[in-house]
């Protein structure tokens, strides 16, 4: 709540991810063309479209995730916070700590749920020797912003990988928290979950809001629709519609964003 | 219509024939262990005590025990062990986890897999010729140990690499996208994880180190020596040799002895590969994944 108050006081950029006319090559398939996006800082934004349609690729060249594939060539800016993150001087290390990402399948590390969230905040602060008591602080209000504290409090001990596949989520999410991102991806972080661990991401997701700017992409139009403020509908490749969630849904401008949301196609 | 007919009753016929078939040749493997087991302990065991192994053969190696054989065994293994662990295991990692595909890659597969189809003898003739003469070390441990550790080097990185790549890519990925680098990534979560797969590893490196006796016979291994050994430059006597000896070299050596040194170096292999198997059974019962 805090945070959120600092962040209206102090001069913050409008978007928080900006993309202008951005390419993407897997090898000599053109995976995304010209994307022009708008990111509003703080927003949940979803992402939807049909497989295949660049959705997922767009997420993940926002933290440089793709690269690693070796035969993906990009054109075009992402601006992060008012800085392209493709520029040369762009530290990677640092563009992982400041864009935190959660995955599909949820991947706690097989060590105890107070390093699982510790690890980040090891790594990104070598040398400082925190404290017992400002690790279990950092553990603590981590674990009470995913709204997993009373649940686990007990047993910070026990592996990550031993929750249950909500749990895991969450401890997922949590574990961003403590390096301070200002971007969350999600790539549809609910779909190996069941109905009630769906509902519970998503509370989560909308407490985060404000807090943190979060891309989330998603297969399921109602959790789209529930769970977002603003929605981005991609074809081939293509931005399509980005509108507010209600407005796309309700009054969409273009027809084929109309045709996918009451499933003509997709 | 679901009544069985004369087709059903053929290929049941012809299923339970190669099931069988298949059976008899499982049962078949284990028939020689059995029989060498059984006549080693028949032959051999009447000899084994404390004192057996724990002193010096006397009389022209016709008696007495094997302790300096015994002794440079475990030396041998040992030094070869320093070299090639730790060789082995940061190659397996550079493969693993930092290499790329390429051709670069491939052709350290391609030598690898060829290092470890290259003959035993040929590898004892290269330490003769590199490590004896070329690097000085004379007939001693160390040549001894290093022609032992090339040999062995393939089996340490193939088994290191399986055991790194039984580790879920996802944990890598959960790190890297904290922005650990694939250094922290090693250290903190892979290597935790694989360190069981390539203990386990290890300790079969060492039962098969242990049996070898052509790469050491011209390279370290001694016929009989009347001292133990002080250090790596001294040659030493080996369980291998010593059996190869005492089994076709010296007239007059009792059946039981020579039986009886057999028995001792299987049983040290087998001891090796059960605790290997041992440690790996209770270290998956620990994985949660």
């Amino acid at each position: 709540m805090n945070a959120t108050a600092k962040a209206i006081s102090e001069p913050v950029a409008e978007f928080a991810i900006r993309t202008s006319k951005l390419n993407l090559w897997y090898g000599t398939f053109q995976a995304l063309f010209d994307v022009d996006l708008n990111i509003c800082n703080g927003m949940i934004t979803s992402l939807i479209g049909p497989s295949g349609c660049g959705k997922s690729t767009l997420l993940r060249s926002v933290n440089r995730i793709n690269e690693r594939l070796g035969y993906v060539r990009i054109e075009g800016n992402i601006e992060v916070m008012d800085k392209n993150i493709y520029d040369p001087d762009v530290e990677l290390v640092q563009v992982r700590k400041q864009i935190g990402m959660v995955f599909q399948r949820p991947n706690p590390l097989p060590i105890s749920i107070r390093d699982n969230i510790l690890f980040g905040h090891r790594i990104h602060n070598k040398g400082d020797k925190s404290s017992k008591s400002d690790q279990n602080e950092i553990v603590e209000s981590a674990l009470k912003q995913v709204l997993l504290l009373d649940k686990v409090k007990d047993r910070l001990n026990q592996r990550g990988t031993e929750l249950s596949l909500e749990e895991q989520q969450k401890l997922c999410i949590a574990r961003l928290l403590p390096v301070k991102p200002s971007v969350l991806l999600m790539d549809e972080p609910c779909s190996a979950l069941d109905p009630k661990g769906t509902a519970a991401v998503e509370e989560l997701i909308w407490e985060l809001r404000g807090e943190y700017t979060i891309l989330i992409v998603t297969h399921n139009m109602a959790q789209a629709r529930r769970a977002s403020e603003e929605c981005i509908f991609m074809l081939m490749g293509k931005v399509v519609e980005h509108q507010a969630t209600e407005d796309l849904f309700v009054t969409p401008e273009q027809k084929e964003t109309a045709d996918y949301i009451e499933g003509r196609y997709g | 219509m679901f009544a069985e007919s004369a087709l059903n009753v053929r290929n049941k016929r012809v299923q339970n024939l190669f099931r069988i078939l298949f059976l008899m040749m499982t049962v078949l493997l284990i028939i020689p262990v059995v029989i060498i087991l059984a006549t080693l302990i028949a032959k051999g065991g009447s000899i084994i005590s404390i004192d057996f192994l724990f002193t010096d053969p006397t009389n022209g190696m016709t008696a007495g025990g094997i302790f300096p054989a015994l002794l440079g065994t475990v030396w041998i293994v040992a030094v070869a062990l320093l070299a090639s662990v730790p060789l082995g295991v940061a190659a397996a990692i550079y493969l693993n986890e930092y290499a790329g595909d390429n051709w670069f890659t491939r052709i350290i597969q391609l030598a690898i897999i060829n290092l470890a189809g290259v003959p035993s003898i040929v590898h004892a003739l290269f330490g003769v010729g590199a490590f004896v003469i070329f690097f000085g070390f004379g007939t001693s441990i160390l040549a001894a140990s290093l022609t032992l550790a090339i040999m062995t080097l393939p089996v340490v990185i193939v088994s290191t690499r399986e055991s790194l790549r039984a580790v879920p890519q996802a944990f890598r990925e959960a790190c890297w996208n904290m922005g650990a680098t694939r250094w922290q990534t090693i250290r903190r979560v892979v290597l935790p994880n694989a360190v069981s797969g390539i203990l386990t590893g290890v300790i079969l490196e060492v039962s098969r180190t242990t049996g070898e006796t052509a790469p050491i016979m011209f390279t370290g291994a001694a016929f009989f020596l009347p001292f133990l050994p002080q250090g790596v430059f001294d040659q030493t006597m080996a369980l291998s040799l010593h059996l190869f000896v005492v089994a076709t070299q010296v007239p007059g050596v009792p059946d039981n002895l020579a039986f009886g040194v057999a028995l001792v170096l299987i049983a040290m292999v087998l001891l090796m590969n059960s605790i290997s198997i041992a440690f790996r059974m209770y270290l998956r019962g620990k994985k949660k994944w």
